[in-house]
């Protein structure tokens, strides 16, 4: 099975050997099943001069219960690009390390990175075949950004790239937000957000942009002083992902914490 | 009616043994070896893309001699497989010794079933913690597995090329004289009445397992980064960018984030400040 001359995809190759290894392709029993697993909730993405931003809080929630404080929903999906997860945990997980996979396994058996759009549409295609499941509530929808080797201009290498349940990609032009909050980060970034940040500027943002989030919807956590639970902050440029290191996620968060303190709108 | 001649088993698997060992031999050599910063894995290649040493998983390489697509054909199942082993247990779990026993299964089926065996050799190296921790496994057509001490060399050839290669490899060595060593020896045969020759940069496919990195390690050098490694110059110094040509490892910077597939992200060793392992 593992010899046959098939495609580079491990997705197309795993359709065919352990069919029940990809997320949506299990039978589900009718009916709806939304409050049955936690919920991953906000993600921010900023377009900056010469990389992208992408940032999301820590809490997975059940109902009115907090599930997890700590849960990482920011992930690097390769050398140059970040996907992140709102929606049915689980899934979410499931389907994040599989689009990891996806893109390591093309890299190796071709000998070249897939484009950035090329990596958008296979994480599109992704997401459609979780249909069945979404329509019963389990629905995951990703984010997804990445800094364009392809790009002429380094300036706007940074891309980002939403989806729904049908798939997608739809490429968003400076910054977008998904995730039960999203509607406040959304409008923080509406007024806050100019072409050509830096990135340490747009890291800036996306951590206010959370707190806003945090602020008007229950499902998002804020930074966590007693507990030192801060949001995860990843970036991509021309030197690649990066995560920023607790103690720097640490100060920008206090530091956000401490202008709010003065005047709670930001 | 066409008369069935009998053949004895020894007979048909002599022949098949012939037919390989004459394609392997044609072909131009490789060596593997373990220095101190990791596996080194040299080949002589007229080609910069039909490559014939490349990436399998985190820390495990391939490189093979022979005919292009059945080696191909056997680097492309070897890595579906590390990455659906990967993907189900954990990245810790794709070993070495595994991908070895799976090819050598194929191998050995094909060599018995088929009319025509696979006219190659391959190695699976592993680098580990220290170059005593290395393995590496040389395959044969036939399917038979060897455990190599640090050191191996395939091809037309290879064992003036061991011979060569046993004394000038030391597991201490720094990159730079590990690649030279390769390159000695690899050069030592095929000169004119037996003497040794120059091989050219460009006609060397030159590719490491790099023991300090997480997540994957394997990269090529190439390039300026390659001459200066034969010149003995920069000896160890990481090779220039070359973003081209090298787009699995986007800097050489040894604190960049490295991994693509956030194999690091799974391992839980994100940052040595990044503190919390990921679920």
């Amino acid at each position: 099975m593992f010899t046959n001359a098939g495609t580079s995809s491990f997705t197309a190759f795993l359709s065919k050997v352990a069919p029940e290894m990809l997320p949506g392709r299990r039978p589900l029993p009718p009916g709806m099943a939304a409050d049955m697993a936690p919920h991953a909730t906000t993600i921010v993405a900023i377009s900056a001069a010469g990389g992208v931003v992408m940032a999301g809080d820590r809490r997975a929630t059940m109902g009115n219960l907090i599930a997890q404080r700590d849960i990482e929903k920011v992930h690097p999906a390769d050398a140059y690009s970040l996907v992140g997860i709102a929606g049915t945990a689980g899934i979410g997980i499931e389907l994040m390390r599989l689009f990891q996979v996806e893109l390591e396994h093309y890299e190796k058996i071709e000998g070249a990175m897939l484009s950035l759009d090329g990596k958008a549409n296979r994480l599109a295609s992704m997401i459609r075949g979780n249909l069945g499941a979404a329509m019963q509530g389990l629905a995951v929808i990703p984010l997804f950004a990445g800094f364009d080797l392809a790009a002429l201009d380094p300036a706007r290498a940074g891309r980002i790239f939403s989806f729904d349940v049908t798939g997608g990609p739809y490429e968003e032009t400076g910054y977008d937000a998904i995730g039960s909050g999203s509607l406040f980060a959304k409008s923080a970034l509406k007024k806050r957000f100019r072409a050509g940040l830096s990135v340490d500027d747009a890291v800036r943002l996306a951590v206010e942009a959370l707190y806003d989030a945090a602020d008007d919807d229950t499902a998002t956590g804020g930074p966590d002083l007693t507990r030192r639970i801060y949001p995860v902050v990843m970036t991509a440029t021309a030197e690649g992902t990066h995560r920023l290191t607790d103690a720097e996620t640490a100060a920008i968060a206090e530091s956000v914490v401490a202008g709010r303190m003065e005047n709670p709108g930001g | 009616m066409a008369m069935q001649f009998y053949a004895s088993p020894e007979q048909i698997m002599r022949d098949r043994s012939e037919l390989a060992r004459k394609g392997i031999a044609r072909g131009r050599s490789a060596v593997v070896l373990s220095y101190e910063g990791g596996v080194l894995f040299v080949a002589e290649n007229l080609s910069s893309t039909l490559h014939k040493v490349s990436e399998i998983y985190d820390r495990i390489g391939f490189a093979a001699v022979g005919r292009y697509n059945e080696f191909e054909n056997l680097r492309r199942a070897g890595v579906r497989m590390a990455d659906l082993n990967g993907l189900s247990y954990d990245r810790r779990d794709v070993t070495g010794l595994g991908l070895a026993n799976a090819f050598a299964q194929t191998l050995g089926a094909i060599f018995t079933e088929q009319s025509k065996p696979f006219e190659v050799e391959i190695c699976v190296a592993e680098v580990g913690a220290t170059p005593d921790d290395d393995s590496i496994y040389r395959l044969t057509y036939d399917g038979s597995v060897n455990d190599e001490p640090g050191r191996m060399a395939m091809g037309g050839q290879a064992e003036a090329i061991t011979g060569v290669l046993k004394n000038e490899h030391r597991p201490d060595m720094s990159l730079s004289e590990a690649v030279r060593a390769a390159v000695k020896a690899l050069s030592s045969v095929g000169g004119e009445g037996g003497a040794s020759r120059t091989i050219a940069a460009n006609q060397l496919e030159v590719a490491v397992l790099d023991r300090r990195r997480v997540g994957r390690t394997f990269r090529r050098i190439t390039g300026a980064a390659l001459t200066a490694l034969l010149d003995g110059e920069a000896a160890d110094t990481a090779p220039a960018p070359g973003r081209a040509k090298t787009p699995t490892v986007p800097t050489e910077e040894a604190k960049k984030p490295t991994t693509s597939a956030g194999s690091t992200d799974l391992e839980g060793q994100q940052d040595e400040a990044g503190g919390e392992p990921a679920q």
